[in-house]
């Protein structure tokens, strides 16, 4: 650490500073009252590293605004181009040789429909372990399954992909033809794609993905409980169920409300792990069944990403990542407003 | 070493908020002085304007003189820094920093100024260690974090650590309410030795403690709610105690309000 | 008035029914959690243990192997990871303490520190897709240079950025006033408070957080794929346009027929991959344990 400049103070010719020097300065000299006067105010030190930590947050803010007016102004030319209707269209020929033609409608409705299930498979899931670990299995015991639950937040999603394609995916394969078997004459589990690739597999993938989140923050919301509100309801008789149907979950249900908003904020961005389990499908149109296979926003750009040598393509796949960095904005921004609007 | 200082008409403001309206007192070198007064009456916040502690508030600032032998800690170009470097403080919470070994914490003042010589440092944290009367009872843990000692141990080795940089004065900020009556003792006892050498304020809520301890007191008050406080009467402790001149000043001693 | 006999018996066999039911349910749900860590873990290793226990795992590329050649190594991809993760960190790190202390130590409470802390829940809502799209758009369709591994650090920088400025601006925050106050009463300047106490006394959190955050930008796979090209021969410079790292050698590997050698690799390197991160993770928890007994 080198030595501040300090309070540069010229003593030496000073009278009074020979006399009972009481406190030192940074370079040895004595201050006295009788030197206060000439010290400067602002310290060489201070001024600096004030100007780094106002550097550093400038830094931040220039970064978002720059790229969200970056990806803005290169996806406008290629939305300016589009002969087709951006929100609804469901096709997209980007290369050179045809009209600009994409539209986001059958990602939309992958990401959506991917997403949805995830939430739904994940979050009871997430609810349950989180009144197992405060309620049921306090101690030891609860912290250690909260560990190995918060360690598959650990695991990169790249290898939920490969899980997922190489074994979830056939494992589940009779599963599925079952289920198609007895529910085919709903829509959603109508005739998919033949291989286990679909949008099953990829939620079923992604739910495991958000649970330690989901869950994470339940267990905190369950376990600020007040203790008085579990009490009134253990004295008047209440089991267990009772008492957490009566205490826990309506003290934590905006936390729970916000904790999966943020997984299903975590869900619309997972890139990889769809990409890979998914299987992509050139028809047009949008499948509605959860054995379909499709993309997703962030798949889609991450399966084309050796393409991107036209502007005008470019800005078309740029144009679909606006859309999701919006989404997934707004949902992590509800998440939160939620989860404050609780602490209050 | 030991300085007087004399304090001239001074305001205290938070913003637009007075706190504190024309308080001017002496404080003799070499004595104690007592602050006393009811919870929010301002004697902490005159306490602070003594070493500029109260600037670290945002939009806090004080109007009015504070000398030190004659020269204004609020003068032009005066340096808050260099100031509390010779006005220290000891505050209610002991608070070491938990970070630093016992050593370190007493040095801390020296080492971040800037001081590297190893005997002289060595030789400064003895000594501060033992005019705070804790080097018997640490000399053979000095590596230990300073956050391991009892709650007594811990205000003295703040208190180390304050005249570790040889200040002129000694503020105290109410610093016996956080601790047993044992360790209030010890430290009573010790602001008794420390007079010796420094100047000493205290701000207490204890008149006991204001009676045991101090040359003179100050009594500070409340006009009532909303209003700045004032400084209503300051003189020896004998007297403020059996005969003060002020009436709010006894009904305050004799536990009539407050 | 009939004398009401007041039992001491259990309630009723709904209620009762209805408090097993939940709580075989609940736990059936801890049971559904922890299956899919078990599997994933117990899959990689014992698919991808054989790969990697050859000493030539971590001493040698891939270069000149093909999927269906045996023989090499993991080095590449490797080292790929842990250069991009340096550079990643070197870079965000040092941005990200200082705006944690501008939000806490200089700006708290201020309209400004509103503003910038918006600007960081944006940044850290960036999916990694995007980000990967904005440098990629930046640096090669506008600046014109090619892809490389430094393209790929300033997108990863984008996604560890956030996270540790969060982490190390709630460690500062935990820092008790009490203690900058006592630091000023000494007469020490602000910044010197700053780098000398309060740094100090938060320092283990910020660690932990700078490893986590670091453990997760190294499983990221999106920036990679889109800027940098998966290369199997081992390069050192930041600046090649080719790099192998551990998720883009599975990614090239994914659809390997399980019969061949690069099959086997694929797990490999998953499996290599899971330790690293799993190790990181550890460390930090190991790190977070020990400052909290040495306060002791």
């Amino acid at each position: 650490m080198a030595d501040e400049p300090g309070a540069n103070v010229a003593t030496t010719t000073d009278p009074e500073a020979a006399v009972g020097p009481s406190a030192s300065l940074s370079n040895g000299k004595p201050v006295s009252t009788s030197n206060l006067h000439f010290a400067n105010v602002k310290h060489g030190g201070d001024r600096s590293f004030r100007a780094g930590a106002i550097a550093a947050a400038v830094i931040v803010v220039l970064l978002v605004a720059f790229v969200g007016v970056f990806l803005a102004v290169i996806a406008t030319p290629s939305l300016r181009r589009d002969t087709v209707n951006f929100f609804t269209s469901t096709q997209w020929n980007v290369g050179a040789d045809a009209p600009l033609q994409f539209g986001i409608a059958g990602l939309l409705w992958t990401t959506a429909l991917t997403s949805v299930v995830a939430m739904l498979l994940a979050v009871p899931v997430a609810v349950g372990t989180a009144l197992l670990v405060t309620q049921y299995v306090p101690g030891r015991i609860g912290s250690l399954i909260g560990f190995v639950i918060d360690l598959l937040a650990a695991v990169p999603s790249i290898i939920f992909g490969l899980w997922g394609l190489k074994l979830l995916g056939p494992f589940l394969g009779p599963f599925y033809a079952w289920l198609q078997h007895v529910l085919g004459w709903i829509p959603l589990f109508s005739k998919g794609v033949e291989s286990t690739g679909n949008v099953l597999t990829a939620s079923i993938v992604l739910a495991i993905m958000i649970l330690p989140i989901v869950s994470a923050m339940s267990r905190d919301v369950f376990s600020q409980t007040p203790r008085d509100h579990i009490e009134a309801a253990l004295a008047l008789g209440a089991t267990k169920w009772e008492m957490i149907r009566t205490a826990v979950l309506p003290y934590g249900q905006s936390g729970v409300i916000a904790a999966s908003m943020l997984g299903l904020g975590r869900a619309l961005g997972e890139t990889i792990a769809v990409m890979i389990i998914l299987s992509q499908t050139n028809t047009p149109g949008i499948n509605i069944s959860i054995f379909a296979g499709g993309e997703t926003f962030a798949s889609k750009i991450a399966n084309n990403a050796q393409e991107f040598d036209s502007p005008a393509k470019t800005g078309a796949y740029i144009a679909a990542g606006l859309v999701l960095f919006v989404v997934t904005f707004a949902v992590n921004a509800i998440a939160r407003v939620v989860a404050d609007r609780r602490v209050r | 070493m030991a300085k007087r200082i004399e304090v001239e008409n001074l305001d205290v403001y938070y913003g637009s908020f007075k706190a504190v309206s024309g308080v001017s007192l002496v404080v003799e070198p070499r004595t104690v002085t007592a602050f006393i007064g009811p919870s929010g009456c301002g004697k902490s916040t005159v306490l602070r304007t003594l070493n500029r502690m109260h600037e670290v508030i945002p939009g806090a600032y004080a109007t009015g003189k504070v000398a030190l032998d004659g020269v204004d800690l609020y003068g032009q170009g005066v340096d808050p820094v260099a100031v509390r470097r010779l006005v220290g403080m000891v505050f209610q919470r002991p608070n070491p920093f938990p970070s630093m070994t016992i050593y370190d914490n007493v040095a801390a003042g020296l080492k971040l100024n800037g001081t590297r010589n190893k005997a002289e440092l060595d030789e400064t944290v003895e000594k501060s260690l033992r005019s705070a009367n804790l080097w018997n009872e640490v000399k053979d843990r000095l590596g230990r974090a300073g956050t391991s000692l009892s709650g007594g141990q811990q205000q003295r080795l703040c208190i180390a650590r304050a005249i570790a940089v040889k200040p002129d004065v000694i503020l105290m900020d109410e610093p016996c309410s956080a601790l047993d009556p044992i360790s209030t003792l010890a430290i009573e006892d010790l602001i008794g030795e420390l007079k010796e050498q420094y100047t000493v304020v205290i701000v207490t809520h204890n008149m006991q403690q204001a009676s045991r301890v101090s040359d003179r007191t100050a009594f500070f008050n409340l006009e009532s709610q909303g209003l700045p406080g004032q400084l209503v009467e300051v003189d020896d402790t004998e007297t403020i105690f059996s005969n003060p001149s002020k009436k709010a000043t006894e009904d305050y001693i004799t536990g009539r309000f407050g | 008035m009939s004398a009401t006999s007041t039992t001491l018996a259990a309630p009723g066999g709904g209620r009762r029914a209805k408090d097993a039911a939940i709580r075989g349910l609940v736990y059936l749900s801890a049971v559904v959690a922890v299956v899919p860590l078990v599997w994933i873990l117990v899959s990689i290793v014992s698919q991808g243990l054989p790969a990697i226990l050859s000493a030539a795992w971590w001493t040698q590329d891939l270069a000149g192997t093909t999927d269906r050649k045996a023989g090499g190594g993991a080095l590449h991809a490797i080292i790929g990871t842990l250069e991009i993760g340096l550079v990643t960190a070197i870079v965000a790190v040092p941005i990200a303490v200082m705006g944690a202390i501008f939000l806490i130590e200089y700006a708290r409470g201020t309209k400004w520190a509103r503003l910038v802390s918006f600007m960081v829940d944006i940044l850290s809502g960036i999916p990694s897709i995007v980000a990967a799209l904005f440098i990629y758009t930046l640096m090669i369709t506008l600046l014109g240079l090619g892809r490389s591994a430094i393209a790929a650090s300033f997108a990863l920088v984008l996604l560890m950025l956030p996270t540790v400025l969060r982490s190390t601006e709630e460690m500062l925050k935990l820092v008790p006033d009490s203690l900058r106050e006592a630091s000023y009463a000494l007469g020490v300047p602000k910044w010197r408070t700053v780098v000398d106490v309060v740094i100090p006394t938060a320092f283990s959190g910020i660690a932990t957080g700078v490893i986590l955050g670091l453990a997760r930008v190294m499983g990221e796979t999106a920036p990679l794929l889109i800027l940098v090209a998966y290369a199997r021969n081992l390069y050192l410079s930041p600046t090649t346009s080719n790099m192998g790292t551990l998720p883009t050698m599975i990614n090239s590997g994914r659809n390997v027929a399980e019969a061949l050698p690069g099959y086997e690799r694929v797990w490999g390197a998953a499996l290599t991959l899971i330790i690293l991160v799993m190790g990181l993770n550890l460390l930090a928890r190991a790190v977070a344990r020990a400052s909290r007994l040495k306060d002791r």
